[in-house]
């Protein structure tokens, strides 16, 4: 069965109010093609999980986000992401700020069915001050331990993007860090996988060994081609992050005049426009390249 | 041959792998970067490093420099779970410190609704609670070391006491090292002591740039001076395009 569809089909599938889990890590192999089709689309009102980068700031700047369930955001190689800090200090949206670890063990309860999984992380932080909701849990064995009960971060959708994938949704990683991907679609009632390219079945292993294939099918809901699609962030082998494009997204960020140019630029068509637009910055960069 | 403020510095951060073992090293900015390289190539041989993403590397390069040697894999998932298990000393940095050790790197001002939005908590309160702990301040002011944290992301002893024995049992803050000197918590109460002077800075320079009352003991001693080994292998070997001095300006 194939399970092969648009960017925009894919985001046809999502609503308004619903919860969403992006994977990847900060500017490192994010759906971001997936994220360019859903600021296209009228979904708004999004609780979004994620390890923040580029893909929360740009539905920040797009004000589709209700509340941000993180850690952090961050495009790595500049340590702050513009339009989250932005989004923040005018209080556009609301804040589960938690530990990278609760959410690691948030999405593995929720993958695993449970309610919550204890962990240490949090306990004497001002994550337990500003998060009234979460709860200790008492060690029932001799210890008496007293630990925080990480909640379950169940997503009605997650959006995430790999190297190679087949029709059924069966999804390979090539680079070092398979990120949390495969927690994100296992939290998910629905997952779309974006990837460079769709493969054969039998091809998938030409390119690596079975450990890299981190994603299974039933997992899977639909299956989205977009190569180029993690850009600007990292998808490592097939394509590093774009820094002169990502130092121009930031330098934009800082103010809504270039912002607004940028967008029109880079946001106002498909995803053919965008990497068109995006070859043509690098063979004439413009003022907002200019370094 | 003058010893740098830097290089002190780069001194201080590696004495918080002294003794260490066979843990990770995760030392973030640049000279607590070349301290845990400089550790590894003299006192403590048995540290682990990364390359910044998700190797394991073996070799020693130069900051900035590619590793050539991987001897294992440690992915995000595998680092965080290496985190429960302590094998580990971090060095962080700090936008704000107080003197019980909570550490801010989330935001300034009200969480709320934030004047300054910053990293978020990051893995500050994981790491606080399971493994060793250090900080590299390299601007020490009172605009870092304030009286209050305006959000606790590192747990501090005071914080870590009240949350109770969970919160202590693998809680450790083992040094907080700064352009002016190296501090720690060896007090009845565990707040801040001043434990070394880099050289060329008096106690009453530390004093005015810190927001609260440091311990200061009645003889202050110097940060140890490098040994001509451990400053060749700074100069030539980990750090030879000198990144140290743009964290770290000569005063």
């Amino acid at each position: 069965m194939s399970k092969v569809m648009t960017a925009e089909a894919a985001v046809a599938r999502l609503s308004s109010g619903m919860t969403l889990g992006i994977g990847g890590w900060g500017s490192r192999r994010k759906p971001m093609a997936l994220v360019r089709a859903l600021l296209r689309s009228d979904v708004t009102d999004l609780t979004v999980v994620s390890y923040g980068g580029p893909d929360v700031g740009l539905l920040a700047a797009a004000g589709k986000i209700r509340k941000l369930v993180a850690a952090f955001a961050t495009l790595d190689s500049i340590p702050l992401e513009p339009h989250v800090t932005a989004a923040r200090q005018r209080g556009a949206f609301g804040l589960v700020e938690l530990d990278e670890a609760m959410v690691m063990e948030g999405l593995t309860a929720a993958a695993h069915r449970l309610p919550f999984l204890p962990v240490r992380a949090g306990l004497g932080s001002d994550v337990m001050r500003v998060n009234p909701h979460l709860r200790t849990v008492t060690s029932p064995y001799e210890d008496g331990e007293e630990l925080v009960a990480a909640p379950a971060l169940r997503l009605d959708a997650a959006l995430v993007h790999l190297n190679r994938a087949d029709a059924h949704g069966n999804a390979q990683y090539l680079g070092p860090d398979p990120y949390f991907d495969d927690l994100f679609c296992q939290a998910a009632d629905a997952a779309y996988v974006s990837c460079e390219r769709i493969v054969d079945t039998a091809d998938l292993l030409k390119a690596a060994a079975p450990q890299t294939l981190l994603v299974e099918r039933p997992f899977v809901t639909g299956v989205v081609e977009t190569p180029n699609g993690a850009h600007f962030t990292s998808c490592a082998p097939d394509h590093g992050r774009d820094e002169p494009f990502q130092r121009a997204y930031a330098q934009a960020a800082r103010d809504p005049e270039t912002w607004r140019s940028f967008s029109e630029r880079f946001l106002s068509g498909d995803e053919g426009a965008y990497q068109a637009a995006v070859a043509a910055f690098h063979k004439s960069p413009g003022k907002e390249g200019a370094r | 041959m003058t010893v740098t403020r830097a290089e002190y510095c780069v001194i201080a951060c590696a004495e918080a792998w002294r003794d260490a073992g066979e843990v990770l090293a995760s030392p973030m900015g640049t000279v607590p970067s070349i301290g845990a390289r400089l550790a590894k190539l003299t006192f403590a041989p048995g540290l682990l490093l990364t390359d910044g993403e998700a190797s394991l590397t073996a070799d020693v390069p130069a900051v900035g420099a590619q590793a050539g040697v991987v001897e294992g894999w440690l992915p995000y998932r595998r680092h965080l779970a290496l985190v429960a298990t302590g094998r580990r000393h971090v060095m962080m940095g700090a936008s704000q410190i107080d003197r019980y050790g909570n550490q801010n790197i989330s935001c300034i001002g009200d969480w709320a609704r934030p004047e300054r939005q910053l990293l978020g908590v990051r893995g500050a309160p994981v790491n606080t609670l399971n493994n060793p702990t250090s900080y590299w301040i390299p601007r020490h002011s009172t605009r870092v070391f304030v009286e209050r944290v305006d959000m606790v992301c590192g747990v501090g002893y005071d914080r870590a006491a009240a949350a109770g024995p969970s919160a202590t049992r693998h809680h450790h803050l083992a040094h907080v090292a700064s352009d002016l000197g190296v501090f720690d918590f060896a007090t009845p109460d565990r707040t801040m002591r001043l434990r070394s002077l880099h050289p060329g800075v008096t106690v009453e320079q530390v004093a005015d740039a810190t927001g609260f009352a440091l311990t200061i003991p009645d003889a202050v001693p110097y940060t140890r001076e490098p040994t001509p080994r451990e400053l060749r292998l700074i100069r030539e070997v980990i750090d030879p395009e000198g990144r140290r001095t743009r964290e770290v300006p000569e005063p």
